[in-house]
């Protein structure tokens, strides 16, 4: 327990009759990229909403870093140092790249109630961002607009944002969607050069990326938690592929359901 | 340097956009120094009464225009500020207390940090309610809140109730002479620079980085760590005070405060005035000021159906001009 | 206070509730079914009193000018559907509040140069002049008529929305405007069509109101601004929320203006009492709304977002 940053207790949320969250459990430890993973409508996306705090549980707790943020807002999640990325990008796209990251540098920086100083001489507030963004390679595009940039650079860019946060944990909810090769693996790179100082719950489609950088993998169906294990070990439970991939051939490159 | 609004040739513009604002104030001030000269107070008193609607539309463009909030009250607003000048000069006239118990000033150093407390709490209160919602909610709810506190100035009949309240002396400033038609347009101008000042150092701030952010994206604020709630509840409280503070100047430019200043007709008035200036433009407010007192005082001479030609002119706008007056005058298209 | 008296009040407030409801519902449906608030609806009842007010005087058949007056309202909401608002549909709420806001301007003008500026009297049959009585309540003829006509109104919207084809596109409309794209609906008929029933509605609210007081330019505007009350009350979109709202809305404000002035004088000097109580009393809905929304933010009956 004490490695873990992030615990996920007995999770429940119904609408109605549906279950869409059922007694979920896990847990995201220091070091790792724990991926959930799940055919649609398995309920990803309200345990998501749950975890980032935009959805209120009917029952259960989530911890961070040993702290109960069940009842937090979005914005008090944020600044304990839980960092999100969209699956729909959320970036402001008139503003520069570096004002995208500049507004989440700014909650960990001071407080936003300064009502004179202007943010363009901020140094120490220009200085926070431009590292998040070095971080994820945008440094020399920061002038520019989000509106700008490609598809699979706003995905970068989404990143940065969350790392101007100096967050404890990212959440990122399929970022690999909708990149070509190219971006793609820019961004497992990245990921991967992120995990150790900052663990990673990775919602993902693509099955591919998720064998590759996952070191845990949880499979949700029906808001239930029905396998969780390593990478090697759900790749080869007979369960999973039953109940949830319905296939027997596992070595598939490029996604197995849609 | 970052340049941090829009795309790259917007500089241009940019630079365009604060010729065409230097020309407004250039114009704006020289017009009653030659009315002075010329002995016309009627022009001199007509460009105070633009530069004080300026700023109770710089206040609202200050929720509206870099915030997002459409508030459809804020004439409650300019209306508390003119009752809280009345009051008060009615008290000092008559030498009597308010409410039995407070004894009242002619000061306006004193009257306006009334004022601005006031609107300041009553913002708060409304803002509190009506921010827990958006879009048409918050239009309607702020619509109502003010009719209620229109109401509430109906049934002030120590005050006149719906016929209202002449002020007999105009309330005092430390400097000048406030009587003097120029001394007292120079005052509201100065008021209006110091709104305009502080609108321009808030939305640069992180504040107004925020609230730009609040107005593009809330979610974005939001996983950013910042409350959105808080940051929009903090600029309608602001808004409401700079649009409190044209209302007390209002009321004693006019001598006379009536429930009308606070009707929804008003809150209309000062939205299309910021409209026609140009959303969320620092200067849109008083390009927009200046084209509505001149089409109701030129208009208005001219028949008594003018409001069917500012129909017109606002139907217009909004179907063909989103950029309002400065977007047309510097060819750029509508913020944000 | 006699029973009575407060009897009388309540069907008052029912009457003004059904009066509001009508309203309501057709600022509601048009905001539901297009996502447009349409600050002009106030406009639409006072053209429709109008309109009634004059073919009433015409023909001496108030039955005619009842007919005309919804009718006419209708009309104009098709002119001004066509013309102006479904430009509007595509666009945020500001350019909305603008544009329907010149459109008050536009109308009230233009009602002016073609009716005057002096207002118009409606004279009522004298079938519908009397008063019955209720048990222990002699009640006027005309404020059941109008009580009558709202419950028929709800019903048939009720009837029109869960039972016709049109309420099926209508409901479907509102859940998803795609998929009524793709059921093959003009959708651009329909909106017209709907927003042709708001404003029919509204026409008749402002004919059957225009008996009870002076038909005049700006008549809609006080309405307008309390049928939002109700709307907001009651969860914008919602038909059910509009009608509970309206009623909610219609007896609070009338007991309100009965009630508090003599409830002050419990502990107040007359005089006192009687400022005091109206005071509050015209605030009444207001704090009503307040304290609704800050239980409930999004109305009594939200619906779906």
């Amino acid at each position: 327990m004490v490695d873990s940053i992030m615990r996920i207790q007995k999770l429940y949320k119904s609408f109605g009759a549906l279950k869409a969250t059922d007694d979920v459990s896990l847990d995201l430890r220091k070091g790792e990229i724990h991926a959930l993973i799940g055919p649609n409508g398995a309920g990803k996306s309200t345990l998501i909403s749950q975890i980032a705090g935009s959805l209120k549980p009917d029952s259960g707790q989530i911890f961070l870093d040993g702290e109960d943020i069940t009842q937090l807002s979005v914005a008090a999640r944020a600044v304990k140092g839980l960092g999100r990325c969209f699956q729909v990008s959320s970036l402001a796209m008139p503003l520069s790249v570096r004002r995208n990251v500049m507004i989440a540098s700014q909650a960990i920086t001071g407080s936003s109630f300064r009502f004179w100083k202007a943010v363009e001489s901020d140094k120490a507030l220009i200085a926070a961002a431009d590292e998040a963004i070095d971080m994820v390679g945008l440094l020399d595009r920061a002038d520019e607009p989000a509106s700008y940039l490609s598809h699979g650079e706003r995905r970068q860019l989404e990143v940065g944002c969350a790392l101007a946060l100096k967050p404890k944990l990212l959440l990122l909810d399929e970022p690999m969607a909708g990149l070509g090769a190219g971006g793609s693996e820019r961004l497992t790179g990245l990921l991967e050069s992120l995990k150790l100082d900052i663990p990673i719950l990775l919602i993902e489609h693509d099955m591919d990326a998720v064998f590759r950088l996952a070191d845990r993998i949880s499979v949700l169906v029906y808001g239930q938690i029905v396998a969780q294990g390593t990478s090697h070990k759900i790749r080869h439970d007979p369960l999973v592929r039953e109940a949830y991939l319905g296939s027997s051939d596992l070595d598939v490159t490029g996604e197995v359901y849609d | 340097m970052i340049n941090s609004i829009t795309s790259l040739n917007f500089t241009k513009n940019m630079s365009r956009e604060s010729w065409v604002n230097l020309l407004l104030l250039v114009v704006i001030v020289s017009v009653p120094i030659i009315a002075t000269l010329m002995d016309e107070v009627y022009y001199v008193n007509l460009s105070t009464r633009i530069i004080i609607i300026a700023m109770a539309a710089v206040g609202l463009n200050f929720a509206l225009g870099f915030g997002g909030m459409v508030s459809f009250g804020h004439a409650a607003f300019f209306g508390l500020g003119g009752y809280v000048a009345g009051i008060a000069a009615f008290h000092s006239f008559e030498g009597t207390l308010f409410l039995g118990l407070i004894p009242a000033s002619d000061q306006m150093l004193l009257i306006w940090p009334v004022a601005l407390l006031g609107a300041a709490m009553i913002a708060l209160l409304i803002g509190a309610i009506s921010l827990r919602t958006q879009g048409v909610y918050f239009i309607m709810i702020t619509l109502a809140f003010a009719q209620m506190i229109y109401y509430f100035s109906i049934s002030l009949t120590t005050y006149g109730g719906e016929d209202g309240l002449s002020i007999i002396l105009r309330n005092n400033f430390a400097i000048g002479n406030s009587n003097n038609p120029l001394h007292f347009f120079a005052l509201c101008f100065f008021a209006l620079l110091m709104s305009l000042w502080l609108s321009h150092r808030m939305v640069g701030s992180r504040f107004g980085a925020a609230l730009t952010m609040a107005k593009l994206n809330e979610t974005r604020l939001a996983t950013a760590g910042i409350e959105p709630y808080s940051i929009r509840l903090v600029a309608f409280v602001v808004s409401a005070m700079i649009t409190a503070f044209a209302g007390a100047l209002f009321a004693d430019l006019n001598g006379f405060v009536d429930p009308s200043m606070l009707s929804w007709h008003r809150s209309g008035e000062i939205i299309v005035i910021v409209v026609l200036g140009g959303v969320g433009r620092l200067f849109g407010p008083i390009a927009g000021a200046i084209a509505f007192v001149l089409l109701e005082t030129f208009l208005g001479g001219f028949t008594d159906r003018w409001q069917l030609f500012l129909g017109l002119v606002l139907l217009g706008v909004v179907l063909f001009a989103r950029g309002g007056l400065i977007g047309l005058m510097t060819g750029n298209a509508r913020h944000g | 206070m006699t029973l009575a008296l407060t009897l009388e009040q309540l069907l008052n407030g029912i009457q003004f509730g059904v009066m509001l409801f009508l309203m309501a519902s057709g600022l509601t449906l048009i905001f539901g079914v297009m996502g447009l608030i349409n600050l002009a609806h106030g406009s639409l009842y006072m053209v429709g009193a109008f309109v009634c007010a004059y073919v009433t005087g015409i023909t001496g058949s108030f039955w005619l000018g009842l007919l005309a007056g919804a009718l006419g309202a209708a009309i104009m909401g098709v002119i001004v559907e066509v013309l102006v608002i479904r430009r509007l549909y595509q666009r945020d709420h500001l350019d909305q509040v603008l544009a329907t806001f010149a459109l008050i301007l536009i109308l009230s003008e233009g009602t002016a140069l073609v009716f005057g500026s002096q207002p118009l009297w409606l004279d009522i049959p004298s079938v519908l002049k009397g008063s019955i009585e209720l048990g222990s309540v002699v009640y006027p003829v005309y404020r059941i008529l109008i009580i009558i006509v709202g419950v028929l109104v709800a019903l048939g919207l009720y009837l029109l929305i869960s039972r016709t084809r049109i309420g099926m596109k209508i409901r479907a409309g509102e859940n998803d405007r795609e998929m009524i794209g793709a059921l093959g609906v003009n959708i651009s008929v329909l909106y017209t069509f709907v927003f042709a029933v708001g404003a029919a509605l509204a026409g008749l609210a402002g004919s059957l109101v225009g008996a009870l007081q002076s038909v005049e330019v700006g008549m809609g505007e006080p309405v307008l601004i309390l049928a939002f009350v109700v709307i907001v009350i009651g969860g914008i979109g919602s038909i059910k929320g509009a009608l509970i709202g309206a009623m909610l809305v219609g007896i609070v404000d009338t007991l309100g203006r009965v009630l508090l002035p003599s409830f002050f004088q419990w502990f107040m000097e007359p005089s006192a009492a009687a400022s005091v109580g109206s005071a509050l009393a015209s605030m009444l809905i207001y704090l009503l709304m307040a304290i609704i929304l800050a239980i409930k933010p999004k109305g009594l009956f939200p619906a779906n977002d």
